[in-house]
């Protein structure tokens, strides 16, 4: 099937037209356990993608993996035609590559607007002996701040300002996360599960903050297995079971193969078919 | 013993170098644990260094008061690279073992008699303060500060020490106020939050055992100033623990905790110890023989700041509200 985003057919590990990140046989073991083995996979620029699959298929993993925050066994991974294989997480985030967790990481006692301004690059003050003479760094403190107020206000938590972020709810906290990671400015924002545990009332807020992302030209690959939400916003999907990538494409193509619906949507999309849903995945093929 | 006596005691324990010693580690510590979240149980090591950096660079080398001071931090900031590079990369807990074991370590190698030539043994090292007592600006006599007596040399000695306090108290305010202070804070809370949003977390770490290492070499320096003798069993476990203690009780990510959470203490200490001496001699207490009043000081200390602990777990400055949140 034509689209626009893939050279040829939508098949896993096909080529995009515009990728900004690429990564080749990308494998992660544990024990005897294979959590990833990605031969090839390419991630388009400016698009939204879904990166779906039944638990334990190795997508936390494999977000670990490209950030940095674990080692793999094998492969390499380029990021706007840099190699990252190697980098440290806190390189890859300063390139441009920003990540939120599954399991939100709001600094607790942190207040709001601190939280913020640390997601912020190029602070002088953040240097020990800068640290000492103002001067250099109020500035800097000031145009983070201001970014962080318009931030605040957009994702509706700038009444949350002077809290301490422990004192958020579950889903406050997933919108101060992703606020805090649009601090640098990202060319590629990875959100980890960005709906997990937030309120309905709240999701639909979410869902245009990460429409607005792509609006203003950056590209998000997310988590996520909600797929209403995956529907939704997703232009391309890419689909993993057992640590390997087993279906790509637009959405309303990859929720028809046959392998996917069996495998995760079907008639028990809400349910968790675990290991079956894996066997019926090699069936399929 | 009267009850002028005993006051004038505790007093004199309030502002007296040692306390300014355990006080100086207590800030270093405040930067470990307090603002960065880092366990460090071997505060003793870095204060020993300190201290005997310092002493050695004196004796030995024949060095200059300056000279010494730089000497005595720098071996306390080298000890803090040493045990903080193979360890910063990992969990909390790894640094703890290592801080804890290396403490000890150090402790029986300068007190060993290979070392002897060097660190005098288990004898120490004494008479090295020459130098610095020789700046004392004081004329000779005795001081009278409120109800406590002070010879020239021992106001000299205390203005120094508590200069010293006030530099740090302003150098660790100065630090967590800014940027890079709040870098440390977000690692307190969260190392892989602040890794994710492009902090080098391991060379912030590294610089704040540096940092709390060092300030903590100054507070060895002056605990050993005033009677001018170091050994090595000032520097056992009950130093660091002592320290601790100390942090806990005024609050452990405050300034002001560490410095009026040393001066109760001690005044604590003083307080409990006359007084039971008092109770015993007066016979109210005729289970108690005078001896064990030392060791039973330490147990009702120990029970004051259990009751404190479960109390007040902030310490005397912590914020209310960050304690409520760890629940």
């Amino acid at each position: 099937m034509a689209n626009d985003i893939s050279i040829g057919p939508a098949e896993p590990g096909c080529k995009k037209v515009d990728p900004i990140l690429i990564a080749d046989n990308v494998t992660r073991q544990f024990g005897g356990l294979t959590a990833v083995d990605v031969q090839h996979v390419e991630i388009p620029r400016g698009k939204i993608t879904a990166l779906i699959g039944p638990n334990g298929a190795g997508k936390t993993t494999f977000f670990n993996l490209l950030t940095g925050f674990d080692k793999p066994n094998t492969g390499s991974w380029t990021y706007e035609g840099r190699n990252l294989a190697g980098v440290p997480s806190y390189r890859v985030a300063r390139l441009g590559m920003i990540r939120t967790f599954q399991l939100t990481k709001a600094l607790s006692l942190l207040t709001v607007l601190d939280n913020m301004r640390l997601g912020a690059q190029g602070q002088a003050g953040e240097s020990f002996f800068k640290a000492f003479i103002r001067p250099l760094w109020s500035g800097n403190e000031k145009r983070i701040t201001k970014k962080a107020d318009e931030l605040l206000e957009r994702f509706k938590l700038d009444t949350k300002r002077e809290d301490y972020a422990a004192a958020l709810s579950g889903g406050q906290r997933k919108l101060l996360e992703m606020a805090r990671a649009l601090m640098s400015d990202p060319k590629l924002v990875m959100l980890d599960e960005p709906m997990a545990g937030v309120n309905p009332a709240l999701t639909q807020s979410l869902l245009d903050h990460i429409k607005d992302l792509k609006k203003n030209g950056t590209t998000v690959l997310f988590v996520e297995h909600d797929m209403h939400m995956v529907r939704h916003i997703s232009d391309w999907v890419i689909v993993m079971a057992e640590g390997k990538i087993v279906a790509e494409g637009p959405p309303a193509q990859v929720m028809k193969d046959q392998a996917v619906i069996d495998a995760y949507l079907g008639a028990h999309a809400d349910t968790d078919l675990g290991t079956v849903a894996i066997n019926k995945i090699e069936l399929g093929k | 013993m009267d009850l002028f006596g005993v006051l004038s005691l505790a007093l004199n324990e309030l502002i007296s170098p040692m306390t300014v010693g355990y006080i100086l580690c207590a800030i270093g510590l405040a930067v470990h644990f307090g603002f960065t979240g880092l366990l460090n149980f071997g505060q003793a090591a870095f204060a020993a260094l300190g201290a005997y950096g310092f002493a050695i660079a004196i004796l030995d080398f024949g060095w200059d008061l300056w000279g010494a001071v730089l000497f005595g931090l720098v071996c306390a900031m080298g000890f803090a690279a040493l045990l903080g590079l193979p360890t910063l990369r990992l969990r909390a807990d790894y640094l703890a073992i290592v801080t804890i074991a290396a403490a000890q370590a150090l402790r029986f190698t300068v007190g060993s008699s290979t070392m002897e030539p060097i660190t005098g043994g288990s004898a120490g090292l004494s008479q090295f303060g020459e130098s610095f007592y020789a700046l004392n600006p004081f004329p000779e006599g005795d001081y009278n500060i409120g109800i406590v007596t002070l010879t020239n040399l021992e106001v000299w000695m205390r203005v120094v020490a508590w200069g010293v306090v006030a530099a740090a108290a302003l150098f660790v305010f100065a630090l967590t106020r800014s940027p890079w202070g709040r870098v440390l804070k977000g690692i307190r809370e969260d190392e892989d939050a602040v890794r994710a949003l492009g902090k080098n977390v391991f060379s912030y770490k590294l610089q704040a055992l540096v940092i709390g290492g060092s300030i903590a070499a100054f507070g060895g320096m002056i605990f050993v100033m005033s009677s001018q003798t170091n050994q090595p069993t000032n520097w056992g476990t009950n130093f660091t623990f002592i320290t601790w203690t100390i942090l806990l009780l005024g609050g452990a990510a405050t300034i002001l905790g560490p410095i009026v959470g040393g001066m109760v203490f001690f005044a604590l200490l003083t307080l409990i110890e006359s007084g039971l001496e008092i109770l015993v001699n007066a016979g109210v207490l005729p289970f108690l023989q005078i001896e064990q009043v030392a060791q039973i000081r330490f147990l009702l200390v120990g029970l004051i700041l259990m009751l404190l602990v479960i109390f007040r777990p902030q310490g005397f400055f912590g914020n209310k509200k960050e304690m409520q949140f760890n629940g």
